[in-house]
């Protein structure tokens, strides 16, 4: 359980502020698309024998790229084109598993997460990886900030560039890739969003609003964690309920906060 | 966007010409903006005055023509469209230090020279419209740029606020030698602090200096006699009129 809550502590680190950004940029969609390609990230794992978290990263790398330049066309509103290209990869990735039938894959734990499967290799990638995205991640910190206060003008004032925006969306590409084990293909998105929609109301800063969403998701995670290991619910359920249980309490403070004042 | 040689020449469009549904948006603009120069671009609704200027930043594909800026050219840009998203939490601060610091002092003075002081540690997302127009017009001029870039700076702004504002925004040039390159509706007000006036309907209809563009015909047609009275006494003919599509034909004299 020890390795479990350090994985689970290590995603929440890095899930944080790009989950953040994530919902100042309005990406769920791109997050759900992302995680879904991932199941053919996790075929390629299998085919070519090399670690399914690497053939993960591999894949979401090169779909965030393809997300990236698709989004400069005009023909199909990108939302819709999301959408399409979000589920269709999940069916893909559905088949393509389904029919390598020399594996035996245990496909739940790759779809809501398995925290019992956390190896020593993961947790590598998960502080490894994530310190890395972090580290990326504050570098590009300002320019960000700028680039989703204003495009416009981060662009016109030559501050931040298309380049800025593709590495955020290859960090958000690795980070969804190094989560998806703890939380599963389908919940990861949640795991981003979640957490940052209830620590909005503690915050009146970006740099406080990353810390706050930090600490909501770390206690759900170790919450989530800690029920998975007594009731032997999937862990990556356990955790995204955990998170939306403090979001539904962050909701009902505010509310009540305002009536008072 | 290519770098041009001419040192009095802050950025320049040539040729421009800017398609957007098979519609031309810009019509073979040429525009240019010369170091310290005040220039305004004026024109009806839908004239494409916002679109040039973001031709001009670089923020739109020009189908035809270039963009010419001088080596090193600092811009600051106040878009005339911009909505902070009550998802990220801003303070004013924030907003002023959005793609450059400056000490505290000046922070403040900035602020406290558009009339909202008071406001550096407010939440940004709790502004009137005025108040944020006031904070992002504080945010372009601390910037101190070669070229400020004002499209409609004061929007949500009363009469005497617009009047304060054009001083301002003259006070900066003469103190940087600034080239600025606004965008407006008040012909009045901003004719006062304008050296070249551009009048653009798709084309460029007129340009020159205030007064004598007041005098052309291509400008009455398109913004009526009294705007006219404004900007020069009389008016004059001029070599073309304005068809309903709003394309140039030759004016012909009875």
């Amino acid at each position: 359980m020890i390795r479990a809550i350090l994985a689970g502590l290590g995603i929440a680190m890095v899930a944080g502020p790009l989950g953040c950004f994530v919902v100042w940029r309005r990406m769920a969609y791109f997050g759900d698309t992302l995680s879904h390609a991932g199941l053919m990230g996790i075929a390629l794992g299998l085919v070519t024998g090399i670690d399914p978290i690497v053939g993960v990263i591999i894949t979401c790398i090169v779909i965030g790229g393809l997300l990236f330049a698709l989004q400069f066309q005009r023909r199909v509103p990108t939302d819709t084109l999301l959408g399409v290209l979000s589920h269709s990869a999940l069916a893909v990735g559905l088949i393509v598993v389904s029919t390598m039938q020399n594996v035996r894959l245990d496909l739940t734990a790759y779809l809501f997460g398995d925290i019992l499967a956390i190896t020593d290799v993961d947790l590598a990638w998960i502080y490894g990886g994530g310190f890395a995205v972090l580290g990326a991640l504050a570098f590009l910190w300002n320019r960000l900030i700028a680039l989703t206060v204003s495009e416009d003008i981060s662009r016109a004032e030559g501050f931040a560039s298309t380049g800025v925006r593709l590495g955020f969306t290859v960090l958000v590409a690795i980070a969804v890739a190094i989560a998806m084990k703890i939380v599963g293909i389908l919940l990861v998105t949640a795991l981003l969003i979640i957490p940052p929609a209830a620590a909005r109301r503690m915050a009146h800063g970006p740099e406080a609003m990353c810390l706050a969403t930090i600490a909501v998701g770390a206690t759900a995670t170790i919450a989530g964690i800690s029920a998975s290991f007594t009731w032997d619910v999937p862990s990556g359920a356990a955790i995204v309920a955990a998170a939306a249980a403090i979001f539904a309490l962050s909701i009902a403070a505010g509310t009540i906060l305002r009536i008072r004042t | 966007m290519s770098a041009t040689a001419d040192k009095t020449l802050a950025v320049a469009l040539v040729g421009a010409v800017l398609q957007r549904n098979d519609r031309h948006v810009l019509d073979h603009v040429d525009l240019s903006i010369g170091r310290g120069e005040i220039v305004t671009v004026i024109g009806p609704n839908g004239a494409g005055k916002s679109t040039l200027i973001r031709a001009v930043l670089g923020l739109e594909r020009l189908d035809a023509g270039e963009v010419r800026r001088a080596p090193g050219l600092t811009v600051a840009y106040l878009p005339q469209r911009y909505q902070l998203d009550p998802a990220l939490p801003l303070s004013v601060r924030r907003v002023l230090t959005l793609t450059h610091t400056a000490p505290e002092a000046r922070l403040k003075a900035a602020l406290d020279e558009l009339g909202v002081g008071q406001l550096l540690d407010v939440s940004a997302l709790r502004l009137s419209g005025g108040e944020l127009q006031r904070v992002m017009l504080a945010r372009a001029l601390l910037r101190e740029p070669d070229l400020l870039v004002l499209d409609e700076p004061t929007q949500n702004v009363d009469a005497a606020g617009a009047l304060e504002i054009y001083q301002i925004i003259a006070r900066q040039r003469a103190r940087t030698g600034c080239a600025v390159l606004l965008v407006s509706h008040d012909l009045n007000v901003v004719m006062a602090a304008t050296d070249r006036v551009y009048c653009l309907n798709g084309h460029i209809c007129c340009s020159g200096k205030p007064a004598d563009v007041g005098r052309e015909r291509a400008f009455v047609d398109l913004f009526g006699a009294a705007a006219a009275k404004t900007l020069a006494p009389y008016t004059h003919h001029h070599d073309h009129v304005h068809g309903p599509d709003g394309a140039p034909h030759p004016h012909h004299h009875h």
